[in-house]
């Protein structure tokens, strides 16, 4: 996509630009009142009442102009188009796109856009409150909230809540009691500013925001233990600001505060953050179980995700709730069950659709940051907005110094200076505390003022550190994040750990950690799972169901690259591990598979030979056609040929049954069509041609028989899956096609051998 | 007790706080356990540590009991097991689960790692040859999966091949198909798990409180 778009750039050098200035133009023109669809009325209005009269010949309009009709989503969608447009133009220059952060580059072109806008002697449009809390944050919470890395957020979890209420308390105090300090001060002029005034003001401007930080950390990729504790933080802090914020506001118009209102604010505080993770993980059950019943409608999955998360966020919104723990608790209890029973097409549509909005929205919330700015009525007054800077810093650098001084006490793996130092200046302020500030009803006077500040100290967060946090970060070597996969190895040993340190915790005597850990996980598993994950997967160990998920990753790794991937090694196979002579399977077995295939398979023109596998050489003699395929593509020996290479590989790992109850081991065949990939086949992994692996039964050998029911005319890109009771065949279907497209019936097509020579059709 | 009894059982508990680097109270505590588990003997047996009731849910329960008895975790050069040990065994393999201390330097950081790793390894390698054969893996791996129903064989040995293979490549990389791969050994342990950041991860809280008072499950 970069190269097309840099090659069109290179064509016309002007043409994306001229684009660019195309859409500015529509997007301002659309903000001005149209008169055009006006002045089309009262000529439809007097044709009518002439025509009556006289019958006057007008020509039929063949084109009119009716803005109105259309204006609102027209607009909607320029601005949208408006925010990609600019967000793709920053990735296509190299250099500015590595040193300033996207957030700053969007905030700026709002700037330019406001300040276009004004110029033309328009009123720019403000970031409406209720738009942003209802249609741009809920995305963004809820991709951070599905995607939520759970472990390191569990072991983090007291730090971060630590961090979230205490520390954000700490800010809003110190920083409002400070602004109240500073107002006493004869000289500022700022002596009307009441003390719940400030402590409201604090109350906005000290929660860390979540979009400013996902979208400045995504950019560093530092370690996942700083990442979780930053995000994490500015996640929990919601309950904190909603709590504080309303308290305030509700004070400010008493005027007063009594012992009792303090209390109640306490009380009021667990009540928003649990009944918020309450409404969340009802919704997530509620998701959970629906997605049991989804697998004949599998298009609409995504949708319930999406729908019952925003449900979610409405419902505690509606009760005052804080909206943001629920949606991020909704996300985080649905998501296991739910990737357990949807469809693997389902899972990259939920992923990538969630991905897809919460870019969108974040363009769209810094760009209009930016366009706010110009448009809000500002009243400036230096010693309050410097000083609010300020004091955010200084408070901010003192809390998380405390905070992890006594967190440290606990901690295992403790918090180094570095650690806290980035933790400190990872504190960005954003469009939570700018939409805040915009709530404050008119009869705040320095309504005004609060909102230049706070603007000012977003802008400050954002752009001076925002743009140095990354050189920061370089500077001082801090743990980046570590990009390599999860590996089998890694998988059991993790697991094996757990029991480990589970065990030992035991023999010392106490319950810890990893105790309760696996008294969640057990509960989990005798009783939850049984209810919300569909057929039977719900029974399968972890392990398994990751080493099926590993193995069909690596699958489509290897077909869509039509070479080895990195992670398969190309020359390591079980002959090295398990010298023994790999056994034949008895002629009898052989016979009776050959029949069956023959009267299956589909022709092949050209033969390959065999390997020394046993296995293998099964399939060779597969001459015959199968009457109803015919073969669309040149390139489907290709595929064949990797097919076979894949068969072997895949087809073994397909052997772990899936469902308990099924004893009968079924052979699998997994067929993968893709265009144009050559396949080279020197030493594969074809491994692992064990016995078992076999169908060692004639029952199952005779299953295969049933396929010929289900073979149709289909020859479109997908995986043909078969399995040898259809009991299995539907549990393995489902899990195979999940990786590759749609779930229709399946041909059977011919095994094909792989070679050594590379084939070319 | 008596006072001179005390005393000297300080000064043993000093002597040890320096040996495995815990904490005094640490050490009453696991001393106090100590007592609990063995029956105020002197020493603990197999059996004492089987019948600790929270140990039965979890699958690799033989192997935790074996690495408390296993010479290897005791001291550096024996192999073999040993049928009783005492207080001062128990701690030995205890101070494989402490954390990594804060101001950690490199060396001792890669030194805590493979002390930890060892411990792991020798849990595997059954037989004390110093190599994870296939074999073992594939035991270690169904012990893994014992608690969850019933397994399939063939999914184990699945499991354990694809696992081994992937050592196999990753630390030996190109082999010819007449080469064999003995099993894994300690340096292509340390290479494969290098990402679990184990001084990290391996280690279990060590109460200094007292937990006299705690319900321990005896």
């Amino acid at each position: 996509m970069i190269f097309e778009m840099s090659a069109l750039s290179c064509a016309f050098p002007g043409c994306r630009w001229s684009v660019l200035l195309l859409v500015l133009v529509l997007l301002v023109c659309s903000a001005l009142p149209i008169d055009a669809s006006a002045s089309v009325y009262p000529l439809r209005g007097t044709e009518g009442s002439n025509l009556t009269n006289v019958t006057t010949k007008k020509a039929f309009p063949v084109i009119g102009v009716n803005y109105d009709h259309v204006r609102k989503p027209f607009e909607i969608a320029l601005w949208i188009l408006l925010a990609l447009l600019m967000k793709l133009g920053f990735h296509i220059i190299p250099r500015v796109s590595s040193v300033v952060p996207e957030s700053c580059l969007l905030i700026v072109v709002g700037l330019l856009v406001g300040g276009f806008i004004k110029v033309i002697g328009e009123k720019p449009p403000v970031l409406d409150s209720q738009l942003f809390f209802l249609c741009l944050l809920p995305p963004i919470i809820l991709d951070a909230g599905y995607f939520l890395p759970i472990r390191p957020f569990t072991d983090n979890v007291g730090t971060i809540l630590v961090f979230a209420v205490i520390g954000t308390l700490w800010n809003a105090f110190f920083v409002g009691g400070s602004l109240y300090a500073l107002c006493q001060i004869e000289s500022v002029d700022l002596a009307g500013i009441g003390l719940l005034s400030c402590l409201l003001f604090g109350s906005i401007v000290s929660a860390v925001d979540p979009v400013a930080v996902l979208a400045v950390f995504e950019e560093i990729h530092i370690n996942e233990l700083l990442h979780i504790l930053v995000f994490g933080e500015s996640l929990l802090n919601d309950a904190v600001t909603v709590v504080l914020y309303n308290l305030f506001e509700e004070f400010y118009k008493v005027g007063t505060v009594t012992v009792l209102d303090v209390f109640l604010g306490v009380v009021c505080f667990f009540v928003v953050s649990l009944g918020g993770v309450l409404v969340g993980v009802i919704y997530g059950f509620l998701a959970a179980f629906t997605s049991r019943f989804t697998s004949h409608t599998r298009v609409i999955e995504p949708l319930f995700v999406f729908l019952y998360s925003y449900m979610a966020y409405l419902s505690s919104e509606l009760f005052h709730l804080s909206g943001i723990m629920a949606l991020i608790a909704c996300g985080v209890v649905m998501r296991p069950y739910v990737e357990a029973n949807i469809s693997h097409k389902s899972y990259t549509t939920i992923k990538y659709f969630l991905k897809m909005w919460s870019s969108v929205s974040e363009t769209l919330i810094f760009i209009f940051l930016g366009v706010s700015t110009v448009a809000g009525p500002h009243a400036w007054n230096w010693a309050f907005v410097v000083g609010t800077v300020v004091l955010c810093l200084v408070s901010r650098v003192l809390g998380v110094i405390g905070l992890t001084f006594i967190i440290n006490k606990f901690r295992i793996v403790k918090l180094t200076k570095k650690d806290q130092f980035i933790v400190a200046y990872g504190g960005l302020r954003g469009a939570i505390a700018f939409s805040l500030g915009y709530l404050l009803s008119d009869s705040h006077p320095t309504r005004h003022l609060f909102l230049t500040a706070i603007i000012t100290v977003i802008f400050f967060t954002v752009f001076v550190q925002g743009m140095t946090i990354r050189p920061l970060v370089e500077l001082l070597a801090v743990k980046r994040k570590k990009e390599s996969k999860r590996s089998i190895n890694e998988e059991i040993h993790t697991e094996f750990l757990d029991h480990l340190l589970r065990g030992v915790e035991d023999v010392c005597g106490h319950y810890g950690h990893y105790h309760w850990k696996d008294k969640l996980s057990r509960f989990n598993k005798t009783y939850v799972k049984r209810w919300l994950i569909a057929g039977e997967n719900f029974r399968e160990p972890e392990l398994i169901a990751f080493y099926r998920k590993m193995e069909l990753k690596q699958a489509i790794m290897m077909v869509e690259s039509g070479q080895l991937s990195s992670s398969l090694p190309s020359t390591v196979s079980m002959q090295n591990i398990e010298p023994k002579p790999i056994p034949r399977v008895s002629k009898k077995q052989e016979e009776e598979i050959r029949r069956i295939l023959r009267s299956n398979l589909q022709n092949n023109k050209q033969r390959m030979r065999s390997r020394s596998y046993s296995r293998h050489t099964l399939f060779e003699a597969d001459e015959e056609d199968n009457m109803s395929e015919v073969r669309l593509r040149k390139t489907k020996m290709e595929m064949d040929r990797r097919v076979s290479v894949m068969e072997g590989r895949v087809s073994h790992y397909l052997t772990v049954p899936a469902n308990r109850e099924s004893p009968r081991i079924g052979v699998r065949r997994v067929r993968f069509e893709s265009d144009n990939q050559v396949f080279s086949t020197d030493r594969l992994p074809t491994a692992h041609f064990e016995k078992p692996s076999y169908p060692s039964t004639p029952d199952a050998v005779s299953l295969e028989a049933e396929f010929p029911k289900r073979v149709n005319q289909k020859t479109d890109i997908g995986p043909k899956v078969y399995a040898s009771d259809n009991h299995q065949r539907e549990l393995d279907y489902q899990s195979l096609a999940r990786c590759l497209s749609d779930p229709g019936p399946h041909k059977e097509e011919e095994e094909d051998d792989d070679d050594d020579e590379i084939f070319m059709s | 007790m008596g006072a001179s009894q005390s005393a000297r059982t300080e000064h043993e508990f000093k002597d040890l706080a320096d040996r495995t680097g815990f904490s005094l109270e640490q050490i009453n505590n696991l001393n106090k356990r100590f007592r609990q588990l063995s029956s105020n003997k002197e020493t603990l047996s197999r059996e004492d540590l089987a019948s600790i009731p929270d140990l039965d849910n979890n699958p690799i329960r033989l192997q935790i009991i074996n690495a408390f008895f296993d010479k290897r975790n005791l001291s550096q050069s024996e192999v073999g097991i040993v049928q009783e040990i005492g207080f001062e065994e128990f701690l030995m393999v205890l101070t494989h689960f402490q954390p990594a201390a804060m101001d950690i330097t490199e060396d001792n950081r890669e030194k805590l790692r493979r002390t930890k790793l060892r411990f792991l390894f020798n849990m595997h390698d059954t037989d004390g040859n110093g190599i994870i054969t296939l074999e073992e893996y594939r035991q270690a791996v169904e012990e893994l999966l014992s608690k969850a129903g019933t397994i399939a064989p063939e999914t184990v040995k699945a499991i354990a091949d694809a696992a081994m293979l992937d050592v196999a490549s990753t630390t030996r990389g190109k082999m010819e198909p007449d080469e064999f791969y003995e099993g894994i050994t300690f340096e292509h342990f340390l290479q494969i798990l290098k990402t679990l950041d184990i001084e990290t991860t391996m280690h279990v809280r060590f109460l200094n409180l007292d937990t006299a008072n705690m319900r321990c499950g005896k």
